[in-house]
């Protein structure tokens, strides 16, 4: 298992599209702590790129990684080598090198600038938007065969997390805004990588104040080390889940 | 040393194999034939774990294959259409290879890839190599872990007159080395001096499965091209 992550890391750091991610996360860091003098401002501004950019671009490049190397997973299929070895490989490859770039480009800056709990709290949740996205996006590849399709549909997922489904749950807040929903609102966020790690993250920034009562219970529920240990849980539920789905429909594939 | 019981294979409408049950024992040179999209790529695909059949087993030295990898270390491949990854050197490629099938106290063979003079273009991409260049890499991929069985899907195909006898002699001598060999390829007459048995598939199925001299013996014909074209004339519409 550990030589094909080697090819595959390899094999990812010589397309170079990693190599340009990083130093376009650096640039856009550096500039953003730097243009104001406000180091917590910086980091508003930060949090959306993380929250926006991230799984986007992690979403896509891995799509079009796995479908790029089917040739190499057709070629590693005929050898001895178990399917889960090779996908579990892919993943771990991807994921590996994709994180690297997250904590090159703005794990770094961020410690230089802004080193406190809120500032590890970003990068945690950095690390586990991208993991969430690669396995997400395995989950695209494995279900399509054509690659069109399958880059739409992981455009369609990455839309889905970061806009339809706020829209949803504001469109459902509204419809029942006379029933009691800050309970719900705590189950629903559980539903979305995004959201998860948003809450986290506003919460150790302490503004949830803005946030008015729905702000108040999300504190009271996410803010102790029980809520963040669960937030944890449901990350990595995140990835476990579309990661194991597609592995089962990967060794089932023909090739 | 290759048993398949009842092999069934859909894609969607179409039956690519359709009840296939044969035996390949070693120390023979298997010809599949058939015509295009007859299921030959398919079975071959389905011996390998690459195509997982709908219904039927396959035995490797006896021994059921489904979710099994280990059996793969004494099978060479050499695919239709040899597609790598295309940043990696050829050096790499093999590299890779070696590093990932460590051949248990066997030798590597590379007399391949010395007499295909690839041993002068280590360093070129695989993107670069022209197909006929890919083919005769695909080729010593297969031979280079020396195999018990090799599977070589189309393997003259692209390459130049000089290198296809290479491979030819290449083969002839793994068959005296005792090894199974199974070939599917088009062009009947380089497969004359090769084979010592004939397998025909017909949309899925199987025609027959002779030895060559039978097979000569009831159709009257010295040439495998003449005997096959003989029973394919033969053949209900």
């Amino acid at each position: 298992m550990k030589k094909i992550v080697k090819y595959v890391i390899l094999d990812i750091v010589q397309n170079k599209i990693v190599l340009i991610y990083t130093a376009l996360l650096l640039v856009t860091s550096l500039t953003v702590f730097n243009l104001e003098n406000n180091a917590a401002k910086g980091l508003v501004s930060l949090l959306n790129i993380i929250l926006v950019i991230i799984p986007l671009i992690c979403i896509i490049f891995s799509t079009i990684y796995i479908y790029n190397s089917a040739e190499f997973i057709d070629l590693l299929v005929s050898q001895p080598l178990k399917r889960r070895t090779i996908w579990l490989s892919v993943f771990s490859g991807l994921s590996v090198s994709l994180s690297l770039a997250f904590v090159i480009g703005i794990g770094i800056p961020l410690l230089l600038y802004h080193a406190d709990t809120t500032g590890i709290m970003i990068i945690t949740m950095g690390l586990f938007l991208t993991v969430v996205f690669v396995s997400i996006a395995m989950l695209a590849a494995a279900f399509t065969r054509d690659k069109a399709k399958g880059i739409g549909l992981s455009i369609l997922l990455w839309l889905y997390f970061s806009l339809i489904f706020d829209a949803l749950v504001l469109f459902f807040l509204f419809q029942f805004q006379d029933y009691p929903l800050e309970k719900i609102m705590v189950l629903l966020s559980f539903l979305n990588p995004i959201d998860l790690s948003r809450v986290q993250i506003l919460l150790q920034m302490d503004i949830s104040a803005l946030m008015g009562y729905t702000g108040a219970v999300f504190r009271e529920f996410f803010g102790n080390s029980t809520g963040i240990v669960l937030s944890f849980c449901g990350l990595i539920a995140w990835i476990a889940i579309p990661l194991i789905i597609s592995l089962k429909k990967f060794k089932g594939k023909d090739l | 040393m290759i048993v398949t019981k009842n092999l069934t294979k859909r894609f969607r409408k179409l039956t690519a194999l359709n009840d296939i049950s044969v035996t390949f024992s070693s120390g023979e040179c298997v010809a599949l034939l058939g015509p295009n999209g007859s299921g030959k790529t398919t079975l071959i695909k389905s011996l390998l774990g690459m195509v997982v059949p709908n219904s039927g087993t396959v035995y490797f030295n006896k021994k059921l294959i489904a979710h099994k990898w280990m059996y793969r270390n004494q099978v060479g491949y050499m695919p239709q259409i040899g597609r790598y990854p295309e940043n990696m050197t050829i050096a790499h490629m093999i590299d890779m290879m070696k590093d990932i099938r460590k051949a248990d106290g066997k030798k590597h063979d590379e007399e391949l890839l010395t007499s295909f003079g690839l041993t002068g273009i280590m360093n070129k991409r695989m993107r670069t190599l022209s197909g006929g260049t890919t083919q005769k890499v695909s080729a010593s991929l297969a031979f280079l872990f020396n195999p018990d069985v090799l599977i070589l899907d189309e393997p003259t195909a692209g390459l130049d007159p000089i290198s296809s006898e290479l491979l030819k002699q290449k083969i002839i001598k793994e068959k005296q080395n005792g090894k199974l060999i199974l070939i599917t390829s088009h062009v009947l007459s380089e497969l004359d001096d090769l084979i010592t048995e004939v397998f025909y598939m017909h949309e899925g199925k199987l025609l027959f499965q002779k030895k060559l001299s039978v097979l000569k013996e009831e159709t009257g014909e010295q040439k495998l091209s003449y005997a096959i074209a003989k029973i394919m004339r033969d053949l209900p519409a």
